[in-house]
């Protein structure tokens, strides 16, 4: 068997790449967030920091067998779904292993991290994390279905499922997918406030409210894996949304400029907005964002 | 050829250096020194310029701030936090009632030193201390840190009978689950 090397480079590369860039993305948001609120602000590597004093930690607890297992999932879902996103259009090394099909297989795959923590806060027991684990299913439901009709939208509109046809179809700036389908992206983009979990969607993780909800009895390696796999988990979303609304990208700088400009979308609502309680973001989620991909599909289809 | 002693030098120097730059606190607000905090936080002094940030739970931080007068009921629940900590972990002393019992010296309730409960790696004294006095506080713990000698939680395991002894002396009704770490 031949073995492919631009394939096993892309394995290896690809997270550590996913690390850096979502755990700078991260320092960017303390650092905005900070200079919005009239401060300075901790420096752009503060996140970096956390999580390797996070893994340089010594003393570990254990409840039961899905406590460790449950950042193990988290971590294991960004991973897969990095790796079936084509980060670089068109290069050898960083398509991975995007295939026919592959954007229901990410609407699935992209739950399972969520699934995964349910399950190890849930053996803790802290009643903490009970709430905060109802809590993010609940929106989860609430943010997953106008997330669904704007991808169905795409794939009636351009009759497939698989993210390099999407690139292929968007060679020309004008040919974007943004503007060909916009209510999709309306849809789309809406949705993603509640995926990134900046306020008002961060009902789940409220730290002065529920302790910080999921994790709240987790600490030391197993928070660092935590933070490990939303860096790169931020990163894997950021580009299948550049993938399939904004053309992808062929470098490193373009990818960089796209993934920003859409990081900044939930970052700058978030520093400006309150929080919105769980059944208020559900019914948020099923008014607007819902009518939009109703929309996306009614245009595409009639 | 390969230097063991040096390469774990370096970890530790790296370690140390994260440690230092990432202190988050769960501040046990019962005192009256909490009022201090959230200037310390917020835009004037900006504490996390530093770091320093509050942290939801005990067993996510690393800094245990006792915030002024310590009565024997919340000393256990200070106790029961600080061993859900996981190390390395540091205590900061905040006002001068964690030192002598400041103005509540004579009181029939209040511990007066704080150390010989808990491990105290830092005092920052006055009543209040500024937020000022807090910084200063907290950059000398780094500095403690970064030499490698903030070791309250060895000193703890290590004479830990002794604290255990002082503890149950005040508190009467001892009903503390027994940990085995």
């Amino acid at each position: 068997m031949e073995i492919n090397w631009s394939t096993i480079l892309g394995i290896i590369f690809t997270p550590i790449i996913a690390f850096i860039v979502g755990v700078t993305y991260g320092g960017l948001t303390r650092v905005i967030t900070a200079r919005v609120q009239n401060r300075y602000g901790p420096p752009i590597f503060q996140n970096l920091l956390d999580i390797i004093k996070l893994y340089s930690k010594e003393s570990n607890i254990n409840h039961g067998v899905m406590q460790h297992l449950g950042p193990v999932f988290a971590i294991t879902a960004s991973v897969t779904t990095l790796f079936f996103v084509p980060v670089i259009k068109d290069s050898t090394v960083f398509t991975n292993f995007s295939f026919h099909g592959d954007l229901i297989f990410l609407l699935y795959i992209m739950v399972f991290g969520s699934l995964g923590m349910a399950l190890g806060a849930g053996q803790t027991g802290n009643p903490n994390s009970a709430i905060g684990v109802s809590r993010g299913l609940s929106q989860l439901v609430g943010y997953e279905v106008p997330f669904v009709m704007a991808l169905v939208a795409i794939m009636i509109q351009f009759q497939t499922t698989n993210l390099n046809d999407l690139l292929a179809v968007q060679d020309h700036f004008t040919k974007w997918i943004i503007f060909q389908s916009p209510f999709a992206f309306l849809a789309a983009i809406l949705a993603f406030l509640g995926m990134m979990g900046y306020a008002p969607f961060d009902v789940v993780i409220a730290p002065a409210e529920i302790a910080s909800g999921p994790p709240s009895e987790f600490g030391g390696k197993y928070l660092g894996l935590m933070l490990t796999s939303r860096s790169i988990f931020t990163f894997a979303k950021l580009v299948l949304f550049t993938d399939i609304f904004l053309g992808g990208a062929s470098d490193f700088i373009t990818l960089l400029i796209k993934t920003f400009i859409l990081y900044m979308i939930p970052v700058l609502t978030g520093i400006v907005f309150p929080r919105y309680r769980t059944e208020q973001s559900i019914r948020f989620f099923w008014s607007w964002p819902l009518f939009f991909g109703i929309i996306a599909i009614l245009v595409v289809v009639f | 050829m390969y230097n063991d002693k040096e390469a774990s030098k370096i970890v530790d120097i790296i370690k140390n250096f994260a440690r230092k730059h990432s202190l988050w606190i769960v501040a046990y607000g019962t005192g009256c020194g909490a009022i201090e905090l959230p200037p310390t936080m917020t835009s004037r002094y900006d504490a996390e310029r530093f770091g320093i940030r509050g942290s939801a739970t005990p067993r996510q931080a690393d800094v245990l701030l006792i915030t002024g007068y310590l009565s024997v009921k919340t000393l256990k629940r200070v106790i029961r936090t600080y061993e859900q900590m996981q190390e390395p972990k540091y205590v900061i002393g905040f006002g001068s009632c964690t030192i002598n019992g400041g103005m509540y010296w004579d009181s029939y309730n209040t511990i007066k030193a704080l150390d010989r409960y808990l491990p105290v790696d830092v005092y920052i004294n006055g009543c209040m201390p500024r937020p000022e006095a807090v910084i200063s506080g907290f950059i000398k713990l780094q500095e403690l840190i970064a030499q490698g000698k903030a070791d309250g939680a060895k000193r703890y395991q290590e004479n830990l009978e002794w604290y255990r002894e002082n503890q149950r002396k005040v508190i009467k009704n001892w009903r503390m689950p027994e940990y085995n770490w």
